[in-house]
């Protein structure tokens, strides 16, 4: 099926239909073996146990950015190309990206007091990130606020693509500040500087948790066009009691 | 020793987690029945998204615009 097929609502609604159960499935059995995986993956010679956090922590700040990528891409849909599914999947993008950055944040904290001393610096990275979740409660408020939908997509939109400037900054603060958060050990140029014994568990725990995201997105997606009908048909109802 | 000291801190990460899913896996589950649930019942009472009914027909831009949407 063509990307542009998707741009009729009613398609969508039938494909997500039949993609959920499966990828739900898919997910679940993804995360079986991830956590399978971490659990047996052994203690970090520095961090000890709580490496295990780890497992939790960076797939939470990547799905945190992808949400905000997600965001920005459909932004571009809403104002340059008029996609009309553009701010459906921005509207329904924003609640999953601020929950896995709520995610990061939390367990990045419950990391830092056994292995810092605090829960808390206001470093660059950590600084950032919670910008990131700030501006999705922004997007998420904008949503709430704006009763016309088609007023409020323009307005999440411009605030997306102005947030999208803090995705380099999340990425680089590490590289053009001096950070107590650690440096990139994974996407750097000369390859991951963590152990496979390590490495590998993380990335099928973030395959697991993108796995998770895609299904989230794509039932949430489905839910906001039900939104819309069923908006479309009270109008429809208050006009006929009229 | 270290794992011990720091048990506490591991499990509440993975509480945190789970509780971050589970609301998210919730919300969406939830949202899906009573939008479903919503639609069957306007549709009972006769209202269709494409239904063109009088009143439909003299509908406002409100209407237009949230039918196109829908």
């Amino acid at each position: 099926m063509a990307i542009i097929n998707l741009a009729n609502p009613s398609r969508f609604l039938a494909l997500a239909t039949r993609t959920i159960p499966w990828l739900g499935g898919l997910t679940l059995l993804v995360f079986a073996f991830a956590i399978n995986q971490a659990m047996s993956a052994p203690d970090d010679y520095q961090q000890g146990a709580t490496v295990k956090i780890m497992f939790l922590h960076v797939p939470g700040a990547w799905l945190g950015m992808l949400g905000w990528l997600v965001m920005t891409v459909a932004a571009l849909g809403t104002l340059v190309w008029r996609h009309p599914l553009a701010d459906v999947v921005a509207k329904a993008a924003a609640p999953i990206g601020a929950a896995f950055t709520l995610m990061c944040l939390v367990t990045g904290s419950l990391w830092g007091r056994p292995m810092w001393g605090t829960y808390w610096v206001w470093d660059a990275r950590l600084t950032s990130m919670l910008v990131l979740f700030l501006l999705y409660l922004g997007v998420i408020a904008v949503w709430r606020t704006v009763e016309d939908p088609s007023r409020a997509a323009r307005a999440a939109a411009i605030l997306a693509l102005v947030g999208a400037l803090d995705l380099p900054i999340i990425k680089f603060s590490v590289d053009w500040w001096n950070t107590l958060h650690q440096g990139s050990s994974i996407f750097r140029m000369g390859g991951p500087t963590i152990d496979p014994s390590i490495l590998i568990p993380l990335l099928i725990m973030a395959l697991a948790f993108t796995l998770l995201f895609a299904t989230l997105l794509l039932a949430a997606t489905r839910n906001e066009i039900l939104r819309r009908r069923v908006r479309a048909m009270r109008l429809m109802q208050a006009s006929a009691a009229a | 020793m270290l794992a011990a000291n720091h048990l506490g801190y591991i499990v509440a990460a993975y509480v945190a987690a789970v509780v971050v899913v589970g609301a998210l896996v919730g919300w969406v589950t939830l949202d899906y029945r009573i939008l479903r649930r919503t639609l069957a019942d306007l549709e009972r009472r006769g209202f269709s998204r494409r239904s063109g009914s009088s009143a439909a027909a003299h509908a406002g831009p409100a209407l237009k615009k949230a039918r196109e949407d829908a």
